[in-house]
């Protein structure tokens, strides 16, 4: 038996802010499904956002949730999760968020491997503020501050977690619900800091932006653009350019930050 | 007396903080505060609460934030430049109604400035450092006893008021050791989180699917514009500014006769005092006003004062801050002039002997 993903989400409060054809609503709906296929409790659940078009996405659960500040939403899920090691507590943020302005607290939790699960909507430009460069964005790519292309190079956000120390780290698009609501689900039955970058379309800014207006041709060069992770590995450096590999890149055990602190702890005061 | 103790300033700040319940601390280093961490990252555990030292002070008050959500008392601790860098959480707090404690060891800025140097230069930035109209409540202390009942005070008013509360200590007071007796259990006044007693404020995973946000937003969570977001705002501002009267607190002395007065708080009281105990020996007819909470600021007694004395004087270890609250609370009824000290020294009780002297025998002239 499955829950009804509506469950969830606060439908009462749709339609919501997106643009059509933005794939934030994608992603959200995949949170929602992950979480109904889970059949978590609703009230063990605490979605937390920070700012930006993603952010907003904190307002459609209906769990607790906190709207946070530009880039702090890991921060203050950190302190939430150690006073209540006993909730489920996932982070949305977008691309800016996570890893402009939220980049320390990011490659920190990373490190830490806090039990949190972290779902990056990654449109490669700042969607809320109107189309500016963000530090995933390609290079060469247009925005309203780089408007004869990007000359700086774009974070790899899966790589970049895996570095930092993340245990489960997973790549998808907007284009496979199935597979987001798989990693989104694989992500908080996970014991750590779990990343789950999904690329998805801005068509508003980085589509009009950069000759991509239609929202479902986004998609479909999104699909076109990614190659699933173990055929990636079987291609050649010429066949690699310009493709980014997706799937599930890590999955690991390693100790803990909130149950190693009480653990720790409880030993001091012991000894 | 048995019980006395020889406590360090930052040592009572992070005792009191244990006594008044805190069970969550996220702190950065920064001299001259980092012994409050330093402390409860020993003693927190024994009590079942969590001390962790994150990357910056940016995620030290969001996680505060985050564990006050969570439905626990919750406090950080940092110098001037830190205290800058949770600013915008601070304001992020305020308007959420998210009960915390700030504690701030001032120290000689702007910037690095002196880092080992007392000062009392972050008056207007605990007042005013966060952007837009907020509340908030500023407290001081002078002695290490006080420091341990206003940490206390700090969460009692967190918890009563929903806002943030800025303890403001400075660099010797953070440092200094004094032979006290602290506060027994059950001496002081404990308020505790409002959901514990009477549920209308309830936390995260309570089963209230709360929303919380920064924006504008109505008693739901949910973002508003125009004239509801004007209401939040006088909402919010007006917990504090209603209550004014009864959230001020200073002590009064000699003011009865007094024909000159001295304004003061934190570190420099003790200069103070010592200095009103001489001129009063030498039959100078000095009153003193030692403030406690800088926040709300106590207008009306100051007012009061101000039409019966000659002549005010406001000393502090910057260019001239808390002065200007003086002066607009005095409201011409009585000159009110500044004694600042900047070179990282305490100001003496010499000092301000001198100058009430010499201003007397201009006055007088
Ligand atoms: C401290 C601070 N700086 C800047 C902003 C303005 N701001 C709001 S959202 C945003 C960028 C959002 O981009 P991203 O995180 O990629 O999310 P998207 O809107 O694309 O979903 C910025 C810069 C802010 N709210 N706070
Ligand atoms: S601006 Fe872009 S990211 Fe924001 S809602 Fe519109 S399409 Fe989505």
């Amino acid at each position: 038996m499955t829950r009804d993903y509506r469950q969830y989400l606060r439908v009462e409060k749709l339609p919501h802010v997106w643009c059509p054809g933005c794939g934030h609503g994608i992603i959200t709906h995949a949170i929602a499904n992950a979480l109904a296929e889970l059949q978590l409790d609703p009230d063990t659940i605490a979605v937390l956002g920070g700012i930006g078009c993603s952010g907003r996405a904190s307002f459609l659960f209906q769990t607790d949730a906190m709207h946070t500040t530009h880039g702090r939403a890991v921060a203050f899920a950190t302190g939430l999760k150690l006073a209540r090691p006993d909730l489920h507590v996932i982070v949305v943020m977008g691309d800016g968020d996570a890893l402009g302005i939220g980049g320390n607290h990011f490659i920190h939790a990373c490190r830490r491997n806090i039990d949190l699960t972290a779902v990056i909507y990654n449109n490669a430009i700042y969607g809320q503020t109107g189309g500016q460069l963000a530090p995933t964005t390609p290079t060469e790519k247009r925005s309203t501050t780089s408007p004869y292309g990007n000359v700086e190079h774009p974070f790899d956000i899966a790589r970049l977690a895996m570095a930092a120390g993340a245990t489960y780290v997973a790549r998808t698009t907007s284009f496979d619900f199935p597979e987001i609501v798989r990693f989104v689900k694989r992500g908080i039955a996970h014991k750590g800091f779990s990343v789950i970058e999904v690329l998805t379309q801005c068509p508003t800014y980085y589509g009009r932006l950069n000759d991509l207006r239609d929202p479902s041709q986004m998609l479909y060069e999104l699909k076109s653009q990614t190659v699933p992770l173990d055929e990636y590995h079987q291609m050649t450096p010429e066949e690699r350019a310009g493709k980014i590999p997706i799937g599930e890149f890590l999955c690991e055990e390693r100790a803990e930050f909130v149950e190693s602190y009480y653990r720790l702890c409880q030993l001091g005061r012991s000894g | 007396m048995n019980n006395q103790e020889l406590v360090q300033g930052n040592e009572a700040c992070a005792r009191g903080a244990l006594y008044a319940g805190c069970r969550f601390f996220a702190g950065y280093p920064i001299t001259p505060s980092s012994e409050i961490m330093e402390y409860l990252a020993r003693e927190m555990p024994k009590v079942g609460g969590v001390c962790v030292q994150l990357e910056d002070e940016i995620a030290s008050i969001s996680a505060v934030i985050g564990a006050s959500w969570g439905g626990v008392k919750a406090m950080t601790a940092t110098s001037g430049p830190g205290f800058s860098l949770m600013q915008e959480n601070i304001g992020y707090a305020a308007i959420t109604e998210t009960p915390c404690v700030i504690v701030d060891c001032q120290r000689w800025g702007p910037s690095t400035g002196q880092p080992t140097k007392a000062a009392q230069g972050d008056v207007m930035q605990a007042r005013w450092g966060t952007h837009g109209d907020h509340p908030v409540i500023v407290l001081t202390a002078s002695w290490v006893r006080e420091v341990f009942e206003m940490t206390v005070l700090a969460f009692n008013l967190a918890e009563i008021y929903r806002v943030p509360v800025i303890l403001l200590l400075d660099e010797v007071l953070a440092h200094l050791r004094e032979n006290v007796t602290l506060p027994v259990a059950g001496e002081l006044q404990v308020v505790e989180r409002v959901e514990k007693t009477n549920g209308s404020m309830p936390s995260f995973g309570a089963g209230a699917r709360l929303m919380v946000t920064g924006m504008a937003h109505d008693e739901t969570g949910f973002p508003v514009q125009g004239e509801k977001a004007a209401q939040l705002l006088k909402r919010i501002v007006g917990k504090i500014e209603e209550h004014k009267e009864r959230l001020v607190r200073y002590q009064g002395f000699y003011l009865d006769d007094a024909d000159f007065l001295i304004v003061s708080y934190g570190i420099t009281s003790r200069a103070v005092e010592a200095a009103v105990e001489r001129l009063r020996a030498g039959g100078v007819p000095i009153g003193w006003l030692d403030l406690k909470i800088l926040w709300p600021f106590p207008d009306k007694p100051i007012r009061e004062i101000a039409s019966h004395v000659k002549d005010i004087l406001v000393p502090e270890l910057n260019l001239g801050q808390l002065v200007r609250e003086v002066e607009r609370a005095a409201a011409g009824h009585a000159p009110v002039s500044h004694l600042g000290r900047v070179d990282g020294s305490l100001i003496t009780p010499e000092e301000i002997c001198r100058y009430v002297r010499e201003k007397i025998a201009r006055v007088c002239l």
